[in-house]
């Protein structure tokens, strides 16, 4: 047994050390945004947050995760309530299958609590371990640039908006 | 004259001596630009074997930034003197060498002087340079003046003075720079001098694998015992190997050409642009730097052989080490590691076992640091290994306890000290990624493609 905390809860887990985190989120946790895709941390569809960094959830066994914070999509937002990040994703209608788009999301998350303003070029490069067959990579280009403007008007106080022009 | 005035005299003409003598030293004439040669004035096939010999050179690897257009120079090389940028070498009349004769291309590798006479640093690696042939010079500009002209101008290096003045690199010369192509030893193999020509001069093995001296030279007294290159450890390639099983001539062969073997691993880090390069020459170049590498190395001892042997056997009967469970690491091996590195697939696309890689017997570990915290990047249209890099699932101290493990479990070597440091030094340097190969830049992959220039 040990206690793993995931999108701030406490979970008590029962799982061999060497189960990947993937696992315990989609069968005993049943948040399945993280993907299973490759399996051996090649595709990025199983991506989380762990500790403010983005992992691969696939290849990462839980006797790395110790005391540590794991954040699934799930945590980020909800259907009603989306995050910036979700609502981004959705305005530019970044998904085709949207298979990989929870890995995404998730590790362009982790790109903004780093660098709330990314350049095309940062974001290509944090993007790059993720593949997408769809092709709709222009358009998740340009959501997490829109993910960024959000979360920077959000973080803005009513009283900031009112003097902003 | 007083005898103040006499000294004075003295030191003034010494002055002024020493002076002249480092200008004779120093000073290199400017060899007339020229209009850049048409393409068509080269004939076909020595541009073909220039592109052979520019891949064994490895020449695209330092003087292309990754993405952008190739020989176009820029990237930067550090070293403990500073940064030095690689030149454009694109036919570009203006700031590429489009403007050298055939002379001043020959003088630059030879002497390490460019077309305007001005020293040129020894990260250009010169020193083994000036043992190439004019035949293959004359090749190797065949190629160069007829790849696409780029213009790049060159970045201003990153030196301090007195570095900064190129003809404190005359003096480095001096000391240093032994001139002279290379001479065969007629007690060998006609293979073998190939092989040595080749290593020695163009391929410029040394220039990782041999330690360098306070003023960055290769020690002579060293030779392939083993050096650094982009916060990686160069192994030694001589009898100082760390290689659990012994190389030999077939094993060196398969490696360079394919960049893997069974019984020792796959070619990363710097080493892989190198074997992706070698993959497109003549087999008969690759054979004979076997043969010449495998003198190096030298014919292993008795015992060197029985381990060897013993190592060899162990992996491939799939019997397990015995683990010391005592290892907070070996937890993390059991979970993170094994699954592949035990699954039995062959190499490459397998891992390797473990106790057939000169990665974890080696004397450092920053290799195996770099790895676990990196991974292996697929390369893109080509198959490749893999393998998932754990810098963001793994803390340092987790890290140190996996490699502490490795090293116990894997090897009979002393246990490594100072590995949490290390490892906090890889994550810093970890721009540096670890490099696959990043394609072939100056020769089509398609083995089919090979022998068109």
């Amino acid at each position: 047994m040990m206690t793993l905390k995931v999108n701030g809860q406490d979970h008590q887990i029962d799982a061999e050390p060497d189960t990947p985190l993937l696992y315990v989120l989609r069968d005993d946790l049943k948040l399945n945004a993280a993907k299973f895709g490759c399996g051996l941390g090649q595709c990025g569809s199983c991506t989380v947050i762990v500790d403010g960094k983005a992992v691969l959830s696939c290849v990462t066994p839980m006797v790395l995760l110790e005391g540590k914070q794991v954040t699934t999509l799930e945590g980020l937002g909800t259907v009603s309530a989306p995050s910036p990040i979700q609502r981004a994703f959705m305005e530019e209608q970044a998904a085709q299958c949207g298979y990989c788009i929870a890995g995404m999301m998730m590790r362009a998350q982790a790109l903004l609590q780093r660098n709330p303003k990314p350049t095309d070029e940062q974001i290509r490069a944090e993007l790059a371990p993720h593949l997408c067959r769809c092709g709709t990579h222009m358009r998740i280009l340009r959501a997490v640039h829109r993910a960024s403007h959000l979360m920077d008007t959000a973080a803005l106080s009513p009283a900031d908006k009112r003097s902003a022009p | 004259m007083t005898r103040k005035g006499i000294i004075g005299g003295v030191l003034v003409a010494l002055l002024v001596a020493g002076a002249g003598a480092a200008l004779a030293v120093a000073w290199r004439p400017a060899i007339a630009a020229i209009d850049p040669p048409k393409p068509q004035s080269f004939d076909p096939a020595l541009i073909k074997r220039g592109r052979e010999l520019a891949a064994i050179g490895n020449c695209n690897d330092c003087h292309t930034v990754r993405g952008l257009k190739n020989f176009a120079g820029g990237l930067p090389v550090p070293t403990p003197f500073g940064t030095v940028y690689s030149s454009n070498i694109t036919p570009d009349a203006e700031t590429g060498i489009g403007g050298w004769s055939e002379q001043a291309f020959r003088r630059a590798m030879r002497f390490g002087v460019d077309r305007e006479g001005r020293h040129l640093y020894p990260t250009f690696p010169y020193d083994h340079f000036t043992n190439v042939s004019d035949e293959d010079d004359r090749a190797l500009y065949a190629y160069l003046m007829t790849r696409d002209p780029v213009r790049a101008s060159a970045r201003e290096n990153q030196l301090s003075f007195p570095l900064d003045q190129r003809f404190v690199v005359a003096g480095w010369k001096l000391l240093f720079l032994r001139q002279g192509t290379y001479k065969p030893d007629p007690t060998k193999s006609a293979e073998w001098n190939h092989g040595a020509y080749l290593v020695e001069g163009l391929a410029h093995c040394g220039a990782c694998h041999t330690p360098r001296n306070a003023l960055g030279a290769e020690r002579a007294s060293a030779s392939f015992a083993g050096g650094d290159v982009d916060n990686w450890q160069a192994f030694a390639i001589n009898a100082q190997s760390p290689s659990p099983v012994p190389w030999d001539a077939d094993a060196l062969y398969a490696y360079l050409r394919n960049g893997f073997h069974p019984d020792h691993g796959t070619a990363r880090g710097p080493m892989a642009e190198v074997v992706s390069n070698l993959s497109t020459v003549p087999s008969a170049d690759v054979r004979a730097i076997a043969t010449y590498m495998a003198d190096v190395f030298g014919a292993p001892s008795p015992d060197r052989k029985r381990e060897g042997e013993a190592v060899l056997a162990q992996a491939k009967s799939g019997a397990a080490a015995t683990a010391n469970a005592d290892f907070q690491g070996a937890a993390i091996y059991a979970a993170a590691c094994a699954t592949c590195h035990e699954s039995g697939r062959p190499l490459p696309y397998g891992g390797i076992k473990l106790s057939l890689s000169s990665t974890i017997s080696a004397p450092d570990p920053r290799n195996l640091a770099n790895i676990v915290l990196t991974g292996v990047r697929p390369v893109e249209g080509e198959r490749s290994p893999i393998m998932p890099g754990f810098a963001e699932s793994m803390s340092d101290a987790q890290v140190a306890a996996l490699l502490t493990y490795l090293r116990a479990r894997f090897t009979s070597q002393p246990p490594w000290t100072d590995i949490e440091r290390v490892v906090a030094e890889a994550r810093r340097s970890q721009t540096a990624f670890l490099q696959t190969s990043a394609g072939v830049r100056n020769a089509p992959a398609e083995p089919s493609q090979r022998d068109k220039p």
